[in-house]
């Protein structure tokens, strides 16, 4: 298939693999903070082509595995509402509550619809006027500007019955958090859909303050071994910077369109993160303008205490301190089936991309 | 939490195949129903038969290269034939909606006649059940179908030993069932000119079985796809198996479809593919056999048996990094078939 087989060139790779072996001087820890570089990194089996010295941490970048619990828990508390249909990505429909999951709540009656983008629950309010929609609009800058036209369309349109449960989360507070943190990291595999909109400005701060290299990276494996080779030649310079591999979709100014389109819809609050705990200026909220179309603020409802979950340790998961492999509850009690935390209920999830695909588990 | 049924259940998965375990195999504990064949066989009078039974509840009932009559017949057909039987009869059961038009069901119906015609079985018995509006959807079709094994097929329904060197070849590119059925769908938003796969697959095996070519052991693709099969082949016959991932054959649309979705064609389901594991001696025999056949054009050599002692399945990817390929798991497009 043109414009994907020639980034999964078995010679081109080879080459990268032997420089990459060549250029290993000491130990070298990354991250990808990426749920989609995880899958690829796992898919492609790329772990077994390395050199031990080089060891991949999956980060926050899932971002269904970074929503709080109480959020899952308020989205099930308005399923259980009257009248009310819950549009939402599929991923979400899995993810267990303190006590239930979207996906159990619709096996017993409620109403809930996966769509793949904000507008086209924006779609299903104006075929539906006699329901309440609520789009629960979860993910980082990279969908973020798609829940933002939505917002925008409905006001234009006097669209009533379209609310927004918000968790879109912003992607470098929480790298920061990471470092802050005390996590060892020598780069970053920057993400490289979040770029795209974002531009390569937000990861200066990261390189140049706090010394780690930053990659922003395409999906496919000559991507990625390209990105580490160049994490790795940085780490032997010992010159941090931020570069951009993902040439072919990341310009450094990103998508300002996209930009101006989120700024006047949205502004930055505080927000819980699983795992990571409250992180400043993390989270995107509607304007005073839209307010309206805020599900928290124009639809009360009584949420169940949320409970923590038992002997997962997604947090720490997230944070990049241990691997899937360190879980007790990993392929046992917790699979894709029967998943206890949420990295293992998405495609994007390390917990998920580890069972699917690392050649050491032996958990069937 | 989880004590109730999802579609999960149904995928042809590992969520499935725990069902199947604790819940049928518990109760109803044949030991010919334990084996987990795509047909029972049995012993009458002297003779071999094979049974079996299979329900429909595809969505929409029309997709481009075929209909759920068409499905059924095939489906019915081929796990017969994978077990080695010449496929002879076969029952009808219709679960009907109120307000289903007899025109389309008319249109199943001949659809089901000719496929019956061109596989060689006929339909011989049925059933009709109407329930409410709104207590399913327009249509289901159960069939269960009952065949013989023919004498030249006779050692290879009795489970000849599969070795380390044996090959793994299917008949065709996989994945092309889902996408079509997927894309006749309004909630999706994309077209193709996709075809679905749906065969009878009867013909094409007794080929092989008629030659009495080294086969040792034979699937139909469905539900789960390529990952899936394998991995109940690797476990019940206590194998480990190797597949290169760029030797499997997908369409360049298939394969499109499925980068943009983010599905991957290993899982995707097939209504007219086989998987044969054939002794390595065999193999281009084999492969000569098939593509004689207009259903087998482009079969291929896909991987091999790795060890006589496992139950794993190694995927070899385009990059030479190697990972496991597990069962599907979860649900990823509910009523494919």
């Amino acid at each position: 298939m043109k414009y994907v087989h020639e980034y999964r060139n078995k010679e081109l790779s080879q080459k990268l693999i032997n420089a990459i072996h060549d250029s290993a001087k000491g130990e070298y820890t990354f991250m990808e903070v990426c749920g989609g570089h995880t899958m690829a990194i796992q898919r492609f089996g790329i772990p077994s082509l390395l050199p031990p010295e080089i060891k991949l941490l999956s980060g926050p970048g899932c971002p269904v595995c970074v929503t709080e619990k109480s959020y899952i828990d308020t989205a099930i508390a308005y399923a259980r509402l009257s009248n009310t249909i819950i549009a939402t990505f599929g991923d979400l429909m899995r993810v267990p509550g303190s006590s239930s999951s979207l996906e159990l709540e619709k096996a017993l009656g409620s109403d809930v619809t996966i769509v793949l983008s904000a507008l086209e629950a924006l779609k299903l309010a104006q075929n539906k006027p006699e329901k309440r929609i609520i789009f629960l609009a979860i993910g980082f800058e990279t969908t973020a500007p798609g829940t933002a036209v939505a917002v925008d369309q409905a006001s234009k349109a006097g669209v009533k019955n379209f609310f927004i449960l918000s968790a879109h989360k912003l992607m470098p507070p929480a790298m920061k958090a990471i470092v802050d943190e005390g996590i060892k990291i020598d780069g970053y595999i920057c993400p490289g859909h979040v770029s795209a909109i974002t531009g390569s400005a937000i990861y200066e701060d990261i390189a140049r303050k706090y010394k780690i290299p930053c990659v922003i990276s395409g999906f496919e494996p000559l991507d990625l071994l390209q990105t580490i080779l160049a994490l790795m030649r940085q780490v032997n310079e010992n010159k941090p910077a931020v570069e951009i591999q993902y040439t072919r979709a990341v310009q450094p100014n990103g998508n300002t369109r996209a930009r101006t389109m989120m700024k006047q819809v949205f502004t930055v609050a505080d927000s819980e993160w699983r795992g990571l705990g409250n992180i400043s200026k993390s989270k995107l909220i509607l304007t005073e303008k839209y307010q309206q179309y805020d599900a928290l603020k124009m639809i009360p409802v009584e949420v169940e205490p949320t409970i923590s979950d038992k002997g997962c340790i997604c947090g720490e998961i997230l944070k990049g301190l241990k691997t899937p492999l360190d879980c007790k509850l990993f392929g046992n009690e917790c699979t894709p089936e029967n998943p206890v935390g949420a990295c293992m209920v998405s495609g994007e999830g390390a917990c998920q991309a580890y069972f699917r695909y690392q050649p050491q588990t032996e958990t069937t | 939490m989880n004590n109730y049924i999802r579609l999960g259940h149904g995928s042809g998965g590992k969520l499935m195949h725990e069902l199947i375990h604790d819940i049928f195999y518990r109760h109803f504990g044949h030991q010919e129903l334990k084996k987990g064949a795509d047909s029972a066989l049995l012993q009458s009078n002297g003779h071999r038969l094979a049974f079996t039974t299979d329900s429909f509840v595809v969505n929409p009932l029309f997709f481009p290269g075929g209909d759920i009559g068409k499905l059924a017949v095939c489906g019915t057909v081929n796990d017969l034939a994978v077990c080695g039987a010449i496929p002879q009869y076969l029952s009808a059961g219709f679960i009907l909606e109120e307000g289903f038009s007899i025109d389309e069901l008319e249109k199943i119906v001949i659809s089901m006649a000719c496929e019956a015609k061109n596989s060689g079985v006929n339909i011989v018995t049925g059933d009709t059940k109407v329930v409410h509006k709104g207590m399913a959807d327009k249509l289901f079709i159960n069939t269960s179908g009952i065949g013989y094994i023919p004498e030249y097929a006779g050692s290879f329904a009795s489970n000849r030993k599969i070795k380390k060197g044996d090959v793994l070849i299917i008949n065709g590119t996989l994945g092309d069932h889902a996408i079509a059925v997927l894309s006749e769908r309004e909630d999706l938003p994309f077209q193709s000119t996709i075809k679905s796969d749906c065969a009878c697959l009867n013909h094409l095996i007794h080929s092989l079985l008629e030659k009495k070519l080294h086969v040792k052991f034979m699937r139909d693709l469905t539900r789960g796809g390529l990952a899936t099969c394998l991995n109940e082949i690797a476990q019940a016959q206590a194998i480990d198996i190797e597949i290169n991932e760029t030797r499997i054959p997908v369409k360049a649309s298939v394969e499109g479809i499925c980068e943009t979705l983010g599905f991957d064609p290993l899982y995707l389901a097939n209504e007219g593919k086989v998987v044969i594991i054939v002794s390595a001696e065999d193999a281009s025999e084999v492969l000569e056999t098939l593509k004689a056949d207009d259903l087998g054009k482009e079969s291929t050599i896909i991987g091999r048996v790795t060890s006589e002692n496992g139950k794993k399945v190694i995927a070899e990817s385009a990059i030479g990094g190697k990972r496991i390929l597990q069962m599907r798991t979860g649900e990823q497009l509910p009523r494919i078939c």
